[in-house]
């Protein structure tokens, strides 16, 4: 395994699996019909996060309000270790996600991106997208009504 | 004297059968499911989840159908469970120049860069009851637009530019927390910030209101109010970097504050600053009311003896898990104590009858 340094492709599909609805996950792994073997290095676990914001916006951190998480760590038998976090409480996705992040610095990692990845990061940005458009047809256009003083 | 009782198993367990019962109401009629209540009601979720102080839609609309759509109660059982989860770590600050804004609006720039987006708001409808909704039937499609790819700035930078508006310097100091530490005063403004966004939304709004109507007069202007979505991120040891952990809805508003200077500060305007989990423009407006009223000591402004200055009233009166508490203990029995107070009162009378008695002899 190379050196833990900040690592763009991983710190993306990781959020990517943090993020995806628990559902999806589970349905596109069993697609995918990997089974590994794992072994547990921190057993599936359901945490809060402390969430925080800033004042006015930009300023002095404070704390906000907790979240839920649940997060798993594993190794498969080749060595590779992965990280699992997810939004919510669900331990399975935990430990699938953390699965999905060991496989993901193995051989298996373009068959994964493609049977798992790509479709969880495609949905995310329409399901984004269809907000964002909700959101643009609610912008209000002002028109200036003529006076008559010219 | 003191007489220990014990009792009522039987009419506790059986209270609770019947609550049970009551609370799934009619059985003719479907029952609710949790998911129902995630996805209809979820400004009743978003509101659990604020003063809760856990960002969980699903256990949020648990709480609700477990209480029976009493939101404090709900809040209540919120507040208990999250006590029994591990912390795992905090996050970075939310961006919330990153948002994703389903609303934003400002009531000082019409023209300001993203425009001014309603989003899904009750305002401007007539607040006539819609008996539509009583039968069922298909909702026609929320028209689309060309959506907005870029971020939305934050309207006060605009003013921020010019030098008119007191800054908010960013800073990496670690906050404090009054869910490990009591709180205590004097409180910094990030102790009172994270006190106000757990508050009771009733008690913020009466006292935003009470500085509208003159009591600590702060002529607020909605700056900028937006609700959206924005990432959060946290620093993963084990990674050694920080990863997404997740995303949540969170509504934000910042007032513009006429000011006109003091002892140490120019005349500029001042910022009031309300964040909630959730959408709630309500109780985020009312929150940067009053962050702004209680910021009169920092900004070197008069004490007019107003509630919403006076941070040991607000901050220790504004949460409504404690003050529930508090209130409610006293249905509960306090045989010995009242006992006490009885044979007080019959001393008192006694002792009372007998001087009036006296008196009457000796005249």
């Amino acid at each position: 395994m190379t050196a833990q340094i900040p690592d763009p492709d991983r710190r993306a599909w990781l959020g990517l699996l943090a993020t995806a609805p628990a559902g999806r996950l589970k349905a596109l792994w069993a697609a995918a019909g990997l089974d590994p073997d794992v072994t547990l290095l921190r057993a599936p676990e359901i945490g809060a996060v402390m969430v925080r914001g800033r004042t006015g916006g930009t300023g002095a951190p404070f704390n906000l309000g907790e979240m839920t998480v649940a997060r798993c760590s594993v190794r498969l038998p080749g060595g590779a270790v992965g990280h699992g976090y997810v939004q919510g409480r669900d331990r399975d996705a935990a430990r699938l996600a953390a699965t999905i992040d060991a496989l993901m610095q193995t051989d298996a990692a373009p068959d994964l991106r493609r049977a798992v990845l790509d479709p969880l990061a495609a949905e995310r940005a329409k399901a984004k997208e269809a907000r964002a458009a909700k959101a643009a047809a609610t912008k209000v256009e002002f028109f200036t009504l003529v006076r008559g003083e010219d | 004297m003191y007489v220990a009782t014990k009792g009522g198993e039987r009419a506790i367990a059986n209270a609770h059968a019947w609550l049970a019962e009551e609370r799934r109401g009619d059985t003719e009629i479907a029952e609710l499911s949790v998911a129902q209540i995630r996805s209809q009601l979820r400004l009743a979720v978003d509101r659990v989840m604020a003063e809760g102080s856990l960002y969980d839609p699903d256990l949020a609309a648990l709480a609700i159908k477990q209480a029976r759509g009493d939101l404090i109660e709900a809040i209540f059982l919120i507040r208990a469970y999250r006590t029994t989860l591990p912390r795992f770590g905090s996050t970075r600050p939310i961006d919330t120049g990153a948002m994703a804004c389903d609303r934003r609006i400002s009531a000082t720039f019409k023209d300001a860069p993203g425009g001014q987006v309603l989003g899904p708001t009750f305002d401007y409808t007539h607040r006539l009851l819609d008996f539509a909704l009583m039968a069922e039937g298909e909702i026609p499609e929320a028209p689309r637009a060309e959506p907005r790819t870029e971020p939305t700035p934050h309207i006060v930078e605009f003013l921020n530019r010019e030098g008119l508006i007191q800054q908010e310097a960013p800073t990496d100091d670690t906050p404090p927390d009054l869910t490990r530490q009591p709180l205590e005063l004097p409180a910094e403004r990030p102790l009172r910030l994270q006190s106000l966004a757990r508050a009771d939304e009733g008690f913020l709004l009466g006292l935003a209101y009470s500085t509208q109507r003159g009591y600590g007069r702060t002529h607020a202007f909605v700056g900028e109010l937006r609700i959206g979505t924005v990432e959060v991120e946290m620093d993963i040891p084990e990674l050694g970097f920080a990863i997404e952990l997740g995303e949540m809805i969170v509504t934000e508003c910042e007032t513009v504050n006429q000011f006109t200077g003091s002892k140490t500060e120019p005349p500029q305007f001042t910022r009031g600053y309300g964040l909630v989990l959730g959408q709630s423009e309500r109780k985020a407006i009312s929150m940067s009311l009053v962050d702004r009223a209680l910021r009169w000591k920092e900004l070197g402004e008069d004490d007019a003896g107003v509630p919403a200055q006076d941070a040991e009233f607000v901050l220790y009166h504004g949460d409504n898990i404690q003050a529930t508490g508090f209130l409610e203990h006293i249905k509960l029995p306090h045989y010995v104590d009242f006992q006490s107070e009885l044979e007080l009162i019959r001393k008192l009378r006694r002792e009372a009858e007998q001087a009036a008695t006296r008196q009457e002899a000796a005249e």
